[in-house]
């Protein structure tokens, strides 16, 4: 029924609430005594250089890339994972060979030097 | 309730696509995506496809948005970019969208009946697909193995240049 949802429902609604409501109570009751310190980007750090929106480095692609194909293969073992108790040693051996496949591709990326921050 | 909670999702889904379409700064458009993907997330869950849900919160959300929001960041001078475009094939686009309008209304008018919510429906799905993907549909499963071992072999071979060409 509906109901096995109603956890997530919860858990949303608090997230969003605690999340706005802190954000709301600060801004209304919160003390509001700016000064020309407090202000600046860093209080008592470095004084910021350059905009924000700077581009990022390929590196960061290539690493968000090879994390996708390796959730694909975390949904696979997630279904097997929830049955896992019940399909037995054959199954286990099935995804003994699915993972080793992948850990292939992995030693590759590895020895190609695709994670490598020279 | 769930007419409340559909109907939620549903301006959730439409109005972050709509943000996602018509904002001026792509950044925007990128994080409203987000809840777009989510809202699709929660339909999901609702039609008790649990499995299809988490795959979209954990591919779409996790995965491709990052995905996008790497290229949104990587690409030069995201801020002073303009976002219209020199293209105006405006008879063309409309033609097309008419069609696909009237292909889907025609659809949607020759199914009959639409299947509505049963209480067995809400039965959860991934014990279903955890034992069929292992036996029954075993070798696709392996195949897909092989399909992620070329995406990441093809990958990594694309975007980088071996060690020994890059020090000397």
């Amino acid at each position: 029924m509906f109901e096995q949802y109603l956890p997530v429902l919860l858990l949303i609604v608090l997230a969003v609430a605690f999340g706005a409501g802190s954000l709301l109570l600060t801004g209304l009751i919160g003390p509001k005594r700016p000064n020309q310190v407090k202000n600046s980007a860093y209080e008592s750090g470095m004084e910021p250089v350059g905009t924000a929106h700077e581009r990022y480095s390929v590196k960061y692609y290539m690493v968000a890339m090879l994390f996708v194909i390796f959730d694909v293969e975390i949904l696979f073992m997630y279904p097997w994972a929830v049955q896992f108790r019940m399909l037995g040693l054959f199954a286990f051996i099935e995804m003994i060979l699915f993972i080793g496949l992948l850990f292939a591709g992995y030693y590759y990326i590895i020895k190609k030097g695709v994670l490598e921050w020279e | 309730m769930e007419v409340a909670i559909f109907w939620l999702l549903a301006v959730i889904i439409i109005a972050s696509a709509a943000a996602t379409v018509f904002s001026k700064n792509i950044i925007y458009s990128a994080f409203s995506l987000l809840f777009s993907f989510l809202g699709v997330a929660g339909i999901y869950a609702m039609l008790s496809a649990d499995f299809l849900a988490v795959t979209q919160i954990m591919v779409y959300v996790g995965g491709i948005l990052t995905l996008i929001l790497f290229g949104v960041m990587l690409t030069n001078r995201i801020t002073m970019m303009s976002l219209k475009t020199d293209v105006f094939n405006f008879i063309p686009g409309l033609t097309i969208a008419a069609v696909m309008l009237a292909g889907l209304l025609y659809v949607i008018w020759v199914t009959g009946t639409w299947a509505s919510d049963s209480p067995a429906a809400w039965d959860t799905t991934v014990e279903t697909i955890g034992t069929l993907t292992i036996t029954r549909f075993l070798l696709p499963f392996e195949v897909v193995a092989i399909l992620l071992l070329i995406a990441v072999v093809g990958a990594s071979f694309i975007a980088r240049k071996d060690k020994q060409k890059i020090q000397s």
